[in-house]
C-alpha cells in the first residue's frame, strides 16, 4: 500500500498519478483531509472547494483510464490566491466589498492549470486586495506561519505560501505587485517566483496595480516552481500586456550548474538587514562561488528609491482600479439617501483601513496640481531604476539579495505602523518597478529560528538563468530543521 | 432627413457682439464589435443583453483594442487632414453609475489624430481641428420620476450597459466658429465627411453623432475670448442652432446688465428651449488622468496608414468638385447650395449618373435636391437607372415639370420605374396629331383671339396653351403646343 502523498512534490505526484500508482482522487482526498483537520488553526484557506476538487480529480482519472494525456500536473493539488477569479465560486480579495459576488468567468491561469490536470483545492487568504506584507489586512482574519503560529506568514499571498509550506498542497498561485509572492515564500521557507511582467496573463487577476501585478507560483522545490511556471506562462490574446515570447523551457537547463555565470550581490539591499539574513546571503554566495560562478558585489544605487516610487505608483493605479467597487453593480451595497451617499457608505463599510489609506494616497498623487510632483516624478524614478539595473546586467547574468530584511515577525508587531510594514518589501519592490523576474529560495533558519529567503534577480526574460542559479542555491542550502505546527 | 443649408454669411446676432464657438463632436464608429471586447456594436437591443466581463468592467477583466476601431479613427484623421501619430490611452477617473469601471478609457496627452482642419463648403472658411481621439462610450442612464430626466431628484435610475464600450472618436474643433449657422454648417460637413470616410453611419437620431458646444460672446472687434460655457445634450442640428442662439443671448444679457458669465457646464432642455446650469468650474471633476496601464501605445506604421488612405472613399469636397464640373459656373448662388445639399445627403452619385446618361445637369440636380432630398428616407426605393430615366423623360419634354415631380415622388414611395408610374397616373404625352386637332378646335372657337395672335400679339400664346391644356386634361406638352401654334400662324 502507498504511504500518503502529502509532502510529496508536484512532479512526483503527477508521475505517480500518470503511472496509475495512485488515483488523482486519492491524492485529492488525502490533501483535503489534512486541510480540513489543520487549516482551522492556520487560516490559509478562505474557501475549500471539496466537491469541485473531487470532480476535477475524477476527470483526470477518467482521462488516464481512457489512455489520454492527463497533463503535466495530473492530479496535483493546487491552491489559488483569492484574487484570481473562478467562475461560479466566490472570489473575495479578502474584502467585504465583494461580498456575495460570484464571477461569471475564470482567470486564464486557472484554465491553464485545469487543462494541465491540476486540481484546485480552494481559494487562499491574502491581505485585502493584495495590499500588505503579513496577511493581517484580511477581513477574514490573519493567516499564521506554519512554523510558528504566533508569527505572520508574510503577504500579501500569505495564505498560498502558508498552505504550501504546511503541505496542504505542493503548489499554489500568488500575485506579486511589490513582493507579495517572494516575501511570504521567504518567511514560510518555500520557493516563490515573480516572472517577467507579461510572461503570465493577468486576465482574471483582480487588479491592485496593473503595471506591477504579476501572477507566479509557490512550490517547495525550485523544479516544481519551474514546472508550474511553464504551465501558466504564455501569450494570452485577452491581455494586451501579455508578451509574445512564448513559454520558456526552464527545466532542460535547470541542473546545468552555474559554472561561468556572473553573479552580483546588490550592496544596497544587504545594508541594514537582520544579521543572520545577511550572513545567509554571504553563505549562499560562497556556495555559488564554490559551484563555479563568478560572484562579486555590485552597487545598484537607484534601488534605494524603489520604495518611495512604489508607494506613489501602486496606490495611484489602485485608486483607479478600485473605483469600480461602488455598490452599484455587484458586491456590498449600503444604500444611502442618494447616489453619492450610497457610494460613500458602501465604500466606507466595504474597504478596510489599509485599502482606504492607499486609495487616499493614490488619489492625492494623481490630483491636479500634484501629479507632476508625485506620480510624474515616481515614473521618472522608475525609469532610473530600469536604467540602473540595465547597467548592472551588462556585467552580471543574475543578481543576488535577501528577499526580506528580516525573518517572520510576530502577529501585530507592525500592524499599527504602516511605514515599518512597507519596509518589509524594500528588497523586492525594485524588481516590480523594472518589470523583471525574481524569485526567493529558502536558505536555512535565521532570527527566531524562522526561515530565510535568498532572492535571485534576472533581467527581463532571464528566467532560464534565474532558475539555474536558484537550483544551485537550493542544492547548497541548509535544510530547515524545524517541525511544522501539526507535525 | 434633409439638412437645411444657408449660404448667407455669418449673421451678426446682436449688433456689436460676436459669438465664439468650439464644438466637440462624439462620433460612434461603425465597427462590428465594441472597442475593447467581442460584444457586437449595435443599437436598440434589450437592455443589458449585449455585455460581457470586459465591457462591464468586472474585476479581473482587461481591455484589448479593436484594430478596426483604430483603422476607422485613422480614416477620420486622414479625412480631416490631421497628423496621424503614435498615441497612448489615459484613464479619466470619475464616479458615475453608467460607467462600469468608474473611469473612462480615453486619449488625453497624445491623441491618434492631431492638428487638422475642415473647410466649410459655403463660406470656404477653414476651421481648425485640434484633435480627433479614440475613447469608449459609457452606458445609458434613464432617470425615472421627480427630476425631469435628471438624476437629482429622480425616484430611481435604470442603467443599460449595452452602449458601454462602443468605440467613439471625439473630434474637437478650435474656437473658430462665429455663428450658429456656421456651427450647423460645420456639423453638416463633418457628418458628410464621417459618412464618406466609412467611419460612421452619421445617424444623429440614434445618437451616432452627439455634439457638445463651447460658447462664449465678446464685443465685435475684441481679440480676447469671453468666459465660455459648455452645452451638453445637443442631439440634432435644430437643437444645436437653438441652444447656441439661446446661450449666446443669455451671455450678452448677463454682460450687458453688468453681471459676469460663470464658466460652467450647461444642459440643453429641448422642451423649454433653455440651457440650465449643471456644474460650475469649481464643482468640476478632477479627472486624475494617468496613462492606462492595461493598454500598450498605438503605433500605426506609415505603411498601414497609406493602406488605410487607399480605402477611404471620395470625400465631400472632391464630390462637390466633381459635381461642379458638370456646370459652367457655380462659384456661388443656388447651384452651389444645391451641390452642397446633394453631397451632404449622398445624392451626388444619382446626379452624376443622370448627367452622364444625357440628362440636363440643372434638372437632375433640382430633382435630386428637392424631390429626392425631401424623402431621403425612401432613397433605397430609387435605383440610379430609374432616376436617370425619369430626368431624361423630363429633359426631352415627355413630362412636364409638374408631372415629373409627381412621378418622382411616387417612384420614391413605391419603388416602381417611371414608365409604370407615368402609365398609372395617365401622364403619357398626347400624340402630335391629337394635339393638332385640339389646337384647331381652340382656334375655331376663339376667332378674335386668333386674329390678334396672328397679328403678332405673342402674349396670347399662353391663352391658347391654357385652353389646349384644359381640353387635354393637363396631358399636353406645352412646348409641342407652342410649336403647333407657330406653324398654324405661318
Amino acid at each position: 500500500m502507498m504511504s500518503s502523498t502529502v509532502g510529496l512534490g508536484a512532479a512526483e505526484i503527477a508521475e505517480l498519478v500518470r503511472s496509475k500508482q495512485i488515483s488523482a482522487q486519492e491524492v485529492t482526498e488525502e490533501h483535503l483531509a489534512l486541510v480540513r483537520l489543520q487549516d482551522p488553526v492556520l487560516n490559509s484557506f478562505l474557501q475549500i472547494t471539496d466537491d469541485a476538487a473531487i470532480a476535477s480529480a475524477k476527470a483526470v482519472d477518467a482521462k488516464i483510464a481512457k489512455g489520454e494525456d492527463p497533463g503535466e500536473l495530473a492530479g496535483v493539488p493546487v491552491a489559488l490566491k483569492d484574487n484570481l477569479v473562478t467562475r461560479g465560486l466566490a472570489t473575495t480579495c479578502a474584502s467585504q466589498i465583494l461580498k456575495g459576488w460570484k464571477p461569471p468567468y475564470t482567470a486564464t491561469v486557472v484554465e491553464k492549470i485545469s487543462f494541465a490536470g491540476g486540481v484546485v483545492l480552494g481559494k487562499t487568504n491574502l491581505d485585502e486586495f493584495a495590499m500588505g506584507s503579513s496577511t493581517e489586512n484580511s477581513s477574514f482574519g490573519p493567516t499564521r506561519n506554519p512554523y510558528d503560529l504566533n508569527r505572520v506568514p508574510g503577504g500579501s499571498s500569505g495564505g498560498s505560501a502558508a498552505a504550501v509550506a504546511a503541505r496542504f498542497a505542493p503548489l499554489a498561485l500568488g500575485s506579486d505587485t511589490g513582493g507579495s509572492i517572494r516575501q511570504p515564500a521567504a518567511l514560510c521557507g518555500i520557493v516563490g517566483v515573480k516572472p517577467t511582467y507579461g510572461m503570465v496573463s493577468r486576465y482574471g487577476l483582480i487588479a491592485f496595480a496593473s503595471s506591477l501585478d504579476q501572477i507566479g507560483p509557490f512550490a517547495r522545490s525550485v523544479k516544481d516552481a519551474a514546472l508550474m511556471l511553464q504551465v501558466i506562462a504564455g501569450h494570452d490574446p485577452r491581455d494586451s500586456t501579455s508578451l509574445e515570447s512564448g513559454v520558456p523551457d526552464l527545466l532542460s537547463d535547470i541542473d546545468r550548474g552555474v559554472e561561468g555565470l556572473r553573479i552580483g550581490i546588490i550592496e544596497e539591499l544587504i545594508d541594514g538587514v537582520a544579521p543572520m539574513v545577511g550572513t545567509a546571503i554571504t553563505e549562499a554566495a560562497s556556495s555559488l562561488s564554490a559551484q563555479g560562478a563568478k560572484v562579486e558585489h555590485i552597487s545598484v544605487p537607484a534601488v534605494r528609491y524603489g520604495l518611495s516610487a512604489y508607494y506613489l505608483i501602486a496606490p495611484a493605479e489602485a485608486s483607479s482600479n478600485l473605483a469600480r467597487y461602488d455598490g452599484v453593480r455587484y458586491g456590498l451595497r449600503v444604500a444611502g439617501q442618494d447616489m453619492n451617499e450610497t457610494y460613500i457608505s458602501s465604500r466606507t463599510k466595504g474597504f478596510g483601513p489599509e485599502v482606504k489609506r492607499r486609495i487616499m494616497l493614490g488619489t492625492f498623487a494623481l490630483s491636479s496640481g500634484y501629479y507632476d510632483a508625485y506620480y510624474g516624478k515616481a515614473q521618472k524614478v522608475r525609469t532610473m531604476i530600469i536604467n540602473s539595473f540595465q547597467k548592472a546586467y551588462e556585467r552580471f547574468d543574475v543578481l543576488l539579495s535577501p528577499t526580506a530584511p528580516t525573518t517572520a515577525f510576530e502577529l501585530g508587531a507592525k500592524a499599527a505602523d504602516p511605514l515599518s510594514m512597507y519596509l518589509s518589501d524594500v528588497c523586492t519592490i525594485p524588481t516590480n518597478l523594472a518589470g523583471h523576474p525574481a524569485m526567493s529560495v529558502p536558505y536555512g533558519l535565521g532570527e527566531n529560528e524562522m526561515p530565510i529567503g535568498v532572492q535571485i534577480l534576472a533581467p527581463a526574460l532571464g528566467e532560464v538563468n534565474m532558475f539555474r542559479v536558484a537550483r544551485a542555491v537550493e542544492k547548497g542550502s541548509p535544510l530547515i530543521p524545524r517541525k511544522l505546527f501539526w507535525e | 432627413m434633409a439638412i437645411p443649408m444657408s449660404s448667407e454669411a455669418a449673421k451678426e446676432f446682436i449688433p456689436g457682439w460676436e459669438m465664439v464657438i468650439g464644438l466637440e463632436v462624439h462620433c460612434e464608429l461603425k465597427t462590428r464589435t465594441k472597442l475593447f471586447c467581442g460584444c457586437t456594436n449595435s443599437f436598440g437591443q434589450e437592455p443589458n443583453t449585449n455585455i460581457c466581463p470586459v465591457c462591464l468592467g468586472l474585476p479581473g477583466s482587461l481591455p484589448v483594442i479593436n484594430e478596426n476601431a483604430v483603422e476607422l479613427a485613422v480614416r477620420i484623421g486622414l479625412s480631416l487632414n490631421c497628423k496621424v501619430d503614435e498615441s497612448i490611452f489615459h484613464r479619466k477617473n470619475y464616479f458615475y453609475p453608467d460607467m462600469p469601471k468608474d473611469y473612462q478609457v480615453s486619449q488625453y496627452e497624445r491623441a491618434i489624430n492631431e492638428n487638422g482642419y475642415l473647410e466649410l463648403p459655403l463660406s470656404k472658411k477653414m476651421v481648425r481641428i485640434e484633435r480627433a481621439h479614440i475613447e469608449e462610450d459609457t452606458g445609458k442612464s434613464t432617470h425615472v420620476g421627480g427630476g425631469g430626466g435628471r438624476i437629482h431628484g429622480a425616484d430611481y435610475s435604470l442603467v443599460d450597459y449595452n452602449r458601454a464600450g462602443i468605440p467613439l472618436v471625439e473630434i474637437v474643433s478650435a474656437p473658430d466658429l462665429r455663428s450658429a449657422d456656421e456651427a450647423r454648417e460645420y456639423v453638416s460637413e463633418l457628418r458628410a465627411i464621417l459618412v464618406a470616410s466609412g467611419a460612421s453611419d452619421g445617424k444623429m437620431e440614434e445618437g451616432s453623432l452627439r455634439v457638445d458646444a463651447n460658447v462664449s460672446v465678446r464685443r465685435q472687434g475684441s481679440r480676447e475670448f469671453g468666459t465660455r460655457c459648455e452645452i451638453k445634450n445637443l442631439n440634432s442640428l435644430r437643437s444645436l442652432v437653438r441652444a447656441i442662439g439661446y446661450e449666446a443671448q443669455r451671455q450678452v444679457e448677463l454682460i450687458s446688465s453688468g453681471e459676469r458669465v460663470i464658466q460652467q457646464t450647461r444642459h440643453w432642455n429641448e422642451d423649454q428651449g433653455v440651457t440650465t446650469a449643471m456644474r460650475s468650474k469649481e464643482e468640476a471633476y478632477d479627472y486624475r488622468y494617468f496613462p492606462e496601464p492595461d493598454l500598450v501605445p498605438l503605433s500605426p506604421s506609415g505603411e498601414w496608414i497609406a493602406e488605410i488612405q487607399g480605402r477611404i472613399g471620395l470625400l465631400p469636397a472632391v464630390r462637390r468638385e466633381r459635381m461642379a464640373s458638370l456646370f459652367d459656373s457655380v462659384s456661388k448662388g443656388s447651384t452651389l447650395d444645391q451641390i452642397v445639399t446633394a453631397v451632404g445627403l449622398g445624392l451626388d452619385d444619382l446626379v452624376v449618373a443622370a448627367v452622364e446618361s444625357g440628362a440636363d445637369p440643372k434638372l437632375a440636380l433640382a430633382r435630386a435636391t428637392n424631390e429626392v432630398a425631401s424623402d431621403v428616407g425612401n432613397l433605397a426605393n430609387l435605383t440610379v437607372a430609374n432616376f436617370c430615366e425619369l430626368v431624361i423623360m423630363e429633359s426631352e419634354g415627355k413630362l412636364s415639370a409638374t408631372q415629373a415631380k409627381t412621378v418622382l415622388s411616387k417612384m420614391l414611395e413605391s419603388g416602381s420605374g417611371p414608365q409604370k408610374v407615368v402609365k398609372s397616373l395617365g401622364f403619357e404625352a398626347l400624340d402630335a396629331s391629337v394635339l393638332e386637332g385640339l389646337v384647331d378646335q381652340v382656334i375655331s372657337s376663339s376667332p378674335k383671339e386668333w386674329e390678334r395672335f396672328s397679328m403678332g400679339e405673342d402674349q396670347l400664346s399662353g391663352f391658347f396653351i391654357g385652353q389646349v391644356m384644359k381640353l387635354s386634361k393637363g396631358k399636353a406638352d406645352g412646348k409641342v403646343v407652342t410649336s403647333i401654334l407657330r406653324s398654324r400662324r405661318a
